[in-house]
């Protein structure tokens, strides 16, 4: 009977297992070990590829390279921490203001921009951002401005359309955490004193940690890896670094350049969420959860 | 002793729902006050009303003599220990004591001193830097207690604290809560639906029953004279008669069973305790009503076996507590047996 049960175990422990390691090991791994290797390979004269630093070390002489890599992280940055303070209060109101009623429908109609793809939200906001757009044609019209606003590709209508892609990525963790958060534990606050500034500081946020630092995560991860919204309301004057690379495999054929300038992208990243996992006190398997 | 809080002709409404219905009570300096209802009957309500979080309707909450219309729950000299206990899950055992204090701008060593000297007092002792959810139920109970008593408020509201307890543990604590609170002198308010808890700890008890107080009692009086039919149901077990008629010497009730009893008006129902009858009476003196009765079962339960027998000469079933001792070791199912019950002991509503 044991026998027969622990073999019946693993025929499901390796069915359910399979699909796993294959994804992991054919559509993750191996591309990764791939592009490892091409980015450290040149083509030499004889067109052999040869071994050489010279993909990371082009990174690191041109200026306009890592001046694109600076700014892609810094603005990313921003973008994460806008992102948090433009929806925490919608999250707290959806969970601890409004009736579960309500909230249901209202999360309904935040999933909206989801439905129709980033694409054409990203479309949206040039129609209501252009020099003939909305905004600028409604500001004319009541006499506040007499020439357009140069709103369109330039740095504030990509930080718009990141941060409209992204923003919804971080209500719905911060949803999670606030959700149980028990009612009594901000009345047991204010009974003992705490000013509401004192209650948002010290209980609601440390208690929404884990939620905010898994949405900053998943924000921040899209929005450093972004390339329509850079790319489309960024205009020419936004340099964004998955444009360098989108550049080096497909405008100049340099694919050994794309790869290291992929891998310095993924080690960015991966860097500032350690750094931000640190800074925050938070454990990665508690904010995965 | 001064009165610490009046509470004066307060109600509270949701809607056209009257949660809270006139109620007027003070509480004595130093004292234990429990208010016991079963759950819906207004009680949270009332304690939230004195802690601020909802505001009467009507009448007024007075505090040491100051009227509390209009001041925040963090203004008011008064602090809750809640039902879920709402320890604040991201701060050790010290920090959750220490909230309070900090909020008041006190100096570090000064919070240092009051956090251990309370967590001294609640034996708590070496668990300064747990984690609260570390903790066991009792303990977690200590640190929600000393956490609003560091605050040396003027009243301790809790609100069924004891409830998410084991049985055992909950005995355990309501010693040591009757204890704690005579040794620190702070006056409590606990609200329960736990008669026990209510009769074991309190110095005065109100029952509430559906927004409003029946009765104010000390637990004692609540017990022997209760003033209405619901007290004398709702507290203590009881055997409970419906009544035909009377005529202000003899209680007659529905299945024709008939028993002396000086009383006025016309009752409709009597109610009699299991504790309170005599089994086989020596003496049927001035006030002893005697009459026998046929045992059906024994119900086995400890301290606390009871027979379940029928009143002869009548289809009344009468619970009656049975003493574990050798006089009575030999009742079978079956026997009848003499039983007496004093006038006193008869109420009749």
């Amino acid at each position: 009977m044991s026998v027969e049960n622990k073999k019946g175990f693993n025929v499901t422990f390796y069915l359910l297992i399979v699909p796993v390691l294959l994804w992991l090991v054919i559509l993750i791994v191996l591309p990764h070990i791939d592009l490892f290797i091409s980015s450290f390979q040149v083509e030499n004269d004889a067109g052999e590829k040869v071994f050489s630093f010279d993909n990371y070390l082009a990174f690191f002489r041109q200026k306009i390279y890592w001046l694109t890599f600076v700014k892609t992280a810094a603005y990313a940055i921003g973008v994460t921490i806008l992102a948090f303070v433009i929806t925490f209060p919608i999250a707290f109101y959806l969970t601890k203001v409004t009736s579960k009623k309500n909230a249901s429908f209202l999360v309904l109609l935040l999933l909206i921009p989801l439905w129709v793809g980033e694409l054409v939200t990203v479309y949206g906001w040039m129609v209501l951002l252009g020099d003939h757009g909305i905004i600028n044609h409604f500001l004319m019209t009541l006499g506040i401005i007499d020439k357009p606003l140069n709103l369109l590709y330039t740095n504030l209508s990509m930080v718009i359309g990141l941060l409209y892609m992204s923003m919804l990525f971080m209500v719905v963790p911060v949803m999670s955490t606030l959700e149980s958060l028990d009612d009594s534990l901000i009345e047991a606050a204010s009974d003992l004193g705490a000013s509401k500034f004192t209650i948002f500081r010290r209980i609601i946020i440390p208690y929404a940690m884990p939620g905010i630092v898994s949405g900053a995560i998943i924000v921040f991860m899209l929005v450093i890896g972004d390339y329509l919204a850079p790319n489309i309301l960024g205009g020419k004057s936004s340099l964004w670094f998955t444009e360098q690379i989108y550049n080096e495999f497909l405008q100049t054929f340099n694919w050994n350049e794309g790869a290291a300038f992929g891998f310095l992208l993924l080690m960015l990243s991966s860097g500032i969420i350690w750094l931000a996992l640190k800074l925050s006190g938070q454990k990665l398997e508690k904010v995965g959860s | 002793m001064a009165n610490i809080l009046e509470v004066k002709n307060v109600s509270k409404y949701f809607g056209d729902f009257a949660a809270v219905k006139d109620v007027n009570f003070v509480v004595e300096e130093g004292g234990f006050f429990s208010i016991l209802g079963s759950s819906g009957c207004g009680k949270t309500t009332l304690l939230r009303m004195i802690a601020g979080f909802l505001h009467e309707t009507e009448g007024d909450i007075i505090i040491r003599g100051n009227s509390m219309k209009g001041i925040p729950p963090e203004k008011r000299p008064v602090n809750i220990v809640f039902q879920t206990l709402a320890l604040f899950p991201m701060m050790d055992v010290k920090e959750n004591v220490a909230f309070g204090l900090q909020r008041q701008k006190l100096g570090k060593p000064e919070i240092q001193k009051r956090v251990n000297e309370m967590l001294g007092r609640v034996g708590l002792e070496g668990f300064e830097d747990k984690k609260v959810t570390e903790l066991s139920g009792g303990q977690r109970q200590r640190v929600a207690i000393a956490r609003s008593l560091v605050m040396k408020p003027e009243i301790l509201l809790l609100d069924e604290p004891l409830g998410a307890l084991d049985r055992k543990l909950r005995e355990h604590m309501k010693v040591e809560l009757k204890l704690l609170q005579k040794e620190i002198g702070t006056t409590f308010i606990y609200i329960t639906h736990d008669q026990s808890e209510a009769l074991v700890m309190s110095d005065k008890i109100a029952v509430m029953h559906q927004g409003k107080f029946e009765q104010i009692d000390t637990p004692r009086n609540l017990y022997k004279n209760p003033k209405t039919a619901f007290v004398a149901g709702f507290v203590g077990d009881s055997n409970r008669f419906e009544l035909a008629q009377s005529d202000g010497k003899q209680l007659v009730t529905k299945a024709g069973w008939k028993i002396n009893k000086i009383h006025e008006g016309n009752p409709d129902v009597l109610y009699i305790r299991p504790e309170a009858l005599i089994l086989n009476p020596s003496s049927s003196g001035d006030a002893i009503e005697t009459f026998s009765v046929t045992i059906k079962t024994i119900l086995f339960d400890g301290s606390n076996t009871k027979l379940s027998t029928v009143v002869d000469d009548s289809d009344e079933e009468l619970l009656i507590s049975l003493p574990q001792n050798a006089e009575f070791e030999n009742l079978q199912e079956g026997d009848t047996i003499q039983v007496g019950i004093h006038q006193d002991d008869l109420k009749c509503y």
